[in-house]
């Protein structure tokens, strides 16, 4: 089949309205934090895009403490209605401005613009949406007749879905009756400080929502303050851990969505070619930087050839460059750091004896790019059968019958997600009960919606995030 | 028969894998009611034995949460029925162990028994009151449905042995989690025969494992114990609990937000108990012709 050559269709990066200087939301107000500056860079070319101003401890103390009077005066007092109609609004805002964060998330993290502009603003929107509703409905949920918020939230979030990430955590603090301080990702801050004038825009008090960029230290510091009440956040397992250990005898509330080395599992009895997409899909969506990606390929033995060659030239297909560009399928790995990081893992699957297959497509001279790429022959025991790679790289092993790929697929201490590729409705049920994960997509992968709850099983974290369950992360039950 | 006729004496033993060991290491302690009068020796568990404990649990995992919610919710019952028919053995215990009058011994067993009654009931309506059909915005079915999250270690209370022991773990088991369960030190006699209630009960044997000996001994192995998931530090001595929680971080466990004080065991409980121990999976499938 011949590939078409498509003309290049760039966004154009105006849209994102970038501006030189960003600085921490704090009670309402942008103000200079005390922090070290950052400058956060496009990752597709390495250029500074803007110097961000970061908070210290200080900062951090203000920015808990407006949380806390937002909190007592003001959020906690105030009807579940009215409440439900500022996340409308900020619902709304989104919306309004989808095109301009759109285009902005793609700058700062490197993402496609298909992906930012189809996926991440969109649900980012549909979370407050959502979560408005049951603000003036929480009796409803099945947590008694009156439940409580917790108080003043800190939330850390990671850098694949930067936006998105922020809305999971806003939308339900906020609905619960909680304020909070959140902490964008080290390199993704942009969207997550273009949200602080959303706040302004739609009139909400001071102090409900503080935004304080930074690094880890900062995050550290966030959710080890004496002055919150919960701890959610999102990123990788060791972080997690860390975390954990450092709340450990608080008696604070935490939810911690972490890592995950999900199996996508194809039966012989499959539709190959839809199969394939969803293997793609799994995978190379966002980078491969994806908590949940289906970095774990279990193919039926009888199949496994031909499933891979359909794979290997599917995967050739796939248009890696320019995120702007509205053509491309794979975008920039967010950092230089991620990229060595990918580069080291993929290095000890070569050493180790998988073979290595990557896209032969051409790559751009600057930025931080890795074309797609599948190990075949993997060994259980192989690093990257084990660790979480959080890139463009599929590991792919066999299987015979559904209980051993059942046996491969939960071997492993993560449990965040998993995939099933079969025409047999009873088989796909029977997969489903058996698999220790959170999420299981059968015939599609990497679907996502507010009021689907989303979260890990073992050590991809606990608590969920969507729907009635995700509530109980902010409420005092 | 003659007035004089020496009673049998129970040797009490731990309860693993649906057998009744002694403990491994042999050793074993006193045990006195509430005045220091001697009751019986007891086995006192060691870390080999809580190992073997959680390997009996893990076994059991798969048949006991395979099991259906009818069927699960039918031997909890089974239990309430068997433990019944031995009230005065418990009623006699618990008064030993916790220096009650008999009207009060009497109460705290029957409200044990209804406990397991209470939580009989729940098995088949976890789904329903705790899943959902999720309105996803697409082609697709999206469901979300309650499911054990495996292995718990339980420290059972100190004071409470019997409605307290009860109201700890027949939520674990109403789940279809399985149970590592270490009893009160000091008051250990009615977790005893409350596993012999248990082994003749259709309990399926290593779904509930009972060590009698010292929390604050076993403690840091069942925290850090990596095929444990869920733990609740009830009976473990509030000043110790955040040394055991940064363990369980290790293997990012689920914690019971356990009650610094021992909480008033007779009030009716809710899902407080039952949620911790259940994990929320979510399924997807597209729609189509």
């Amino acid at each position: 089949m011949a590939l078409f050559d498509y003309a290049p269709a760039p966004e154009n990066r105006d849209i994102a309205n970038l501006k030189p200087h960003y600085r921490p939301f704090i009670n309402g107000e942008f103000v200079d934090g005390n922090g070290e500056p950052l400058k956060t860079i496009n990752p597709a070319t390495g250029e500074v895009l803007a110097e961000v101003s970061t908070v210290d401890t200080t900062d951090i103390d203000r920015a808990v403490q407006a949380a806390r009077n937002a909190y007592e005066k003001v959020w906690r007092r105030m009807p579940g209605s009215e409440r439900a109609k500022y996340l409308f609004r900020l619902a709304r805002l989104i919306q309004e401005r989808a095109r301009e964060l759109a285009v902005l998330e793609t700058l700062d993290n490197g993402k496609p613009i298909k992906e930012s502009r189809d996926v991440d603003i969109p649900t980012a929107a549909a979370h407050f949406f959502y979560h408005a509703g049951w603000a003036d409905k929480l009796s409803y949920a099945g947590y008694g007749p009156d439940p409580q918020p917790l108080g003043v939230a800190g939330q850390v979030i990671p850098w694949n879905f930067p936006l998105l990430m922020l809305a999971w955590k806003i939308a339900p603090a906020l609905a619960c009756g909680n304020t909070v301080v959140l902490k964008p990702a080290e390199t993704t801050p942009l969207t997550a400080l273009v949200f602080g004038e959303l706040c302004q825009q739609a009139g909400l008090p001071p102090g409900v929502v503080n935004i304080v960029p930074g690094a880890g230290d900062v995050g550290a510091a966030l959710v080890s303050h004496q002055g919150i009440d919960k701890v959610a956040f999102t990123g990788s397992t060791e972080v997690g851990k860390i975390i954990q250990r450092q709340l450990a005898g608080s008696g604070k509330k935490m939810t911690m969505e972490l890592g995950g080395k999900a199996a996508n599992i194809v039966f012989d009895d499959a539709p190959l070619d839809q199969a394939v997409e969803g293997i793609v899909n799994g995978i190379f969506f966002n980078q491969g930087h994806v908590c949940c990606a289906g970095s774990r390929l279990l193919v039926q033995e009888s199949i496994a050839e031909e499933l891979l060659e359909k794979l290997r030239y599917r995967v050739s297909t796939l248009r890696i460059g320019d995120p702007l560009d509205k053509n491309t399928d794979v975008g920039a790995i967010n950092s230089a750091e991620q990229l060595a990081k990918i580069r080291e893992l993929v290095a000890s699957g070569e050493a180790e004896g998988a073979e290595r297959w990557t896209s032969p497509c051409p790559l751009p001279e600057k930025g931080f790019f890795f074309a797609p790429t599948v190990f075949s022959g993997v060994h259980p025991s192989m690093r990257i059968a084990r660790e979480e790679i959080f890139g463009p790289v599929l590991s792919v092993m066999t299987f015979r019958t559904p209980q051993e790929a059942v046996t491969k697929a939960n071997n492993t201490p993560y449990g965040l997600s998993a995939g099933i590729w079969t025409e047999k409705g009873s088989r796909i049920l029977w997969m489903t009960a058996q698999l220790r994960a959170g999420v299981v997509w059968a015939n599609t992968f990497n679907r996502f919606d507010p009021t689907a709850p989303f979260g890990g099983y073992k050590e991809s974290g606990f608590g969920r995030e969507g729907g009635r369950a995700g509530l109980e992360a902010y409420l005092d039950v | 028969m003659s007035d004089t006729r020496l009673a049998v004496a129970k040797t009490y033993k731990l309860y693993i894998g649906g057998k009744f060991p002694r403990s491994e290491s042999g050793r074993s302690y006193p045990v006195t009611d509430t005045r220091g009068r001697f009751l019986a020796n007891v086995a006192h568990a060691s870390r080999k034995d809580l190992r073997d404990a959680v390997v009996a649990a893990r076994k059991a995992f798969a048949g006991w949460s395979g099991a259906t919610a009818y069927n699960r919710g039918q031997v909890l019952f089974r239990v309430a029925e068997v433990m019944e028919g031995r009230r005065d053995q418990f009623v006699a215990e618990v008064r030993a162990a916790e220096g009650v009058q008999p009207r009060r011994a009497e109460a705290l067993v029957d409200a044990a028994i209804d406990r397991w009654v209470y939580y009989a009931g729940w098995t088949d309506k976890l789904s329903a009151v705790l899943g959902a059909a999720n309105p996803v915005a697409g082609p697709y079915f999206s469901f979300t449905v309650p499911e054990p999250t495996g292995v718990v270690g339980v420290f059972a209370p100190q004071k409470s042995s019997l409605l307290g022991l009860v109201s700890v773990v027949a939520p674990v088991l109403a789940t279809g989690c399985t149970a590592v369960v270490v009893t009160s030190a000091e008051r250990p006699l009615p977790a005893v025969t409350l596993s012999e209630v248990l082994a003749t009960s259709d309990v399926p044997g290593g779904v509930v494992n009972v060590l009698t000996g010292r929390a604050e001994e076993l403690a840091p192995w069942m925290a850090s114990h990596a095929d444990v998931n869920a733990l609740d530090l009830t009976g473990v001595e509030p000043s110790a609990r955040a040394e055991l929680e940064r363990a369980a971080a290790d293997t990012v466990k689920r914690l019971v937000r356990a009650p610094r004080q021992e909480p008033d065991w007779t009030a009716t409980p809710g899902l407080e108990r039952l949620r911790p121990y259940l994990e929320e999976k979510t399924v997807w499938h597209p729609m189509g012709v």
